[in-house]
């Protein structure tokens, strides 16, 4: 089964100035969303396999989009995230279909390696309600400068039938990160941790 | 005149396949580019503040060509465009009409020779305050078609001393439009209204 998409929205978010200096190069993150029927909508289903496709198509779609926004290979990417919001009809464990089993291998080609962990978010909503996506190091999770998110809301979706799907890709971390932890430079990159 | 502080700048492009309706061919894209600036003129009564349009300018000229960017690059795809402002809570609605010139001007000089006057709407409003753009033809106001709207917002602005300015650009109708009227391909294109 592949994705019936009623509408895509891509933005990118850039940073060009935070309490009152200059951030240069702006630090930059792309998030792109689909809004997909949800097959499963209204009763329960037992064999959840079809989401999980769906997923595989979507993280290559949305990373892809997300690269394209930002202008830049996919070597470049640094951070990202992935999210879901399941409208009124649905369950969230049609989220959790989506988003788990197969999404990550696609988006790891998108942007090249990945070898952390997509952090995740998922919840149950409605028409223009904020979903947040968080943001982590795509190769080493406890980067700590690159621990982000961002929002996004769609004014006419996820209807009671649908399924909003959010991936996020950056090619840079916070705008002033100075918490310390373990730095981009100094992650290796081969466990996914650090 | 101040100069123009820019904090952080959205370029979102929504591609919409259908609304539950048939699918054209064509999917409709509406793409907004919002900027973050400093309200120069927050926190008390300014008498002169029209010479800040002026200097807006290359900020709108930016933005107009982003957004034709975003819809593939070709000004001549786009027939619906649209503006509008979010001063912050430490300013005045006044303010928000400083976009009118600087932001109409610098979409009809990026798109040749559109005649209708750019549609807009303003309020003061606060850190995640949505605002929604209304969008007509750019050559004919009256083109039935093509009235909508986007709704548009940034999580953390416009702060006290911020101002957020919009602008937006379609590629086309509705996606299910059929409430007759004029239509585009019926329209003078002279006086801007049919």
């Amino acid at each position: 089964m592949s994705a019936i998409i009623r509408k895509i929205v891509t933005t990118v978010e850039e940073t060009h100035r935070e309490i009152g200096r200059t951030i240069s190069p702006p630090t930059r993150k792309a998030v792109a969303v689909a809004v997909i029927e949800n097959p499963f909508a209204g009763n329960y289903v037992e064999d959840l396999s079809p989401l999980m496709e769906i997923g595989a198509e979507l993280g290559g779609l949305l990373g892809e989009a997300c690269v394209a926004a930002l202008g830049i290979e996919p070597s470049q990417a640094e951070s990202y995230g992935k999210a879901a919001m399941v409208g009124e009809n649905g369950e969230l464990e049609h989220a959790a279909a989506i988003l788990h089993p197969k999404l990550g291998a696609p988006l790891r080609k998108a942007v090249e390696k990945g070898a952390a962990l997509v952090p995740s978010s998922k919840k149950m909503g409605g028409p223009g309600q904020a979903l947040d996506v968080p943001l982590g190091h795509k190769d080493a999770a406890y980067v700590r400068s690159h621990f982000d998110g961002i929002e996004v809301r769609i004014a006419d979706a996820p209807r009671a039938n649908e399924i909003m799907v959010a991936v996020s890709v950056t090619d840079s971390g916070r705008p002033l990160p100075r918490v310390g932890g373990l730095s981009a430079d100094e992650a290796i990159g081969e466990d996914g941790l650090r | 005149m101040p100069e123009v502080e820019l904090r952080k700048m959205y370029v979102t492009v929504e591609t919409i396949y259908h609304e539950f309706g048939p699918v054209p061919d064509v999917p409709l894209q509406r793409a907004a580019a919002l900027a973050v600036i400093r309200n120069p003129f927050a926190g008390k009564y300014v008498e002169d503040i029209a010479g800040f349009m002026e200097d807006l300018k290359p900020l709108g000229l930016e933005m107009a060509d982003r957004l034709i960017a975003a819809l593939g690059g070709d000004p001549d795809r786009v027939e619906g465009f649209g503006k509008g402002a979010i001063i912050g809570p430490g300013g005045e609605l006044e303010h928000g009409a400083l976009w009118h010139v600087p932001g109409g001007y610098s979409m009809r000089e990026r798109l040749g020779d559109s005649r209708a006057i750019v549609p807009s709407t303003k309020k003061v409003g606060t850190v995640g305050t949505r605002i929604d753009i209304p969008i007509t033809h750019i050559n004919a106001s009256y083109v039935r078609s093509h009235f909508d709207a986007m709704e548009l917002g940034v999580p953390d602005a416009p702060r006290n001393d911020e101002m957020v300015l919009a602008l937006v650009m379609t590629t086309g109708p509705r996606i299910h439009q059929r409430v007759g009227g004029l239509a585009a391909a019926d329209i003078k294109g002279e006086d801007g209204l049919r």
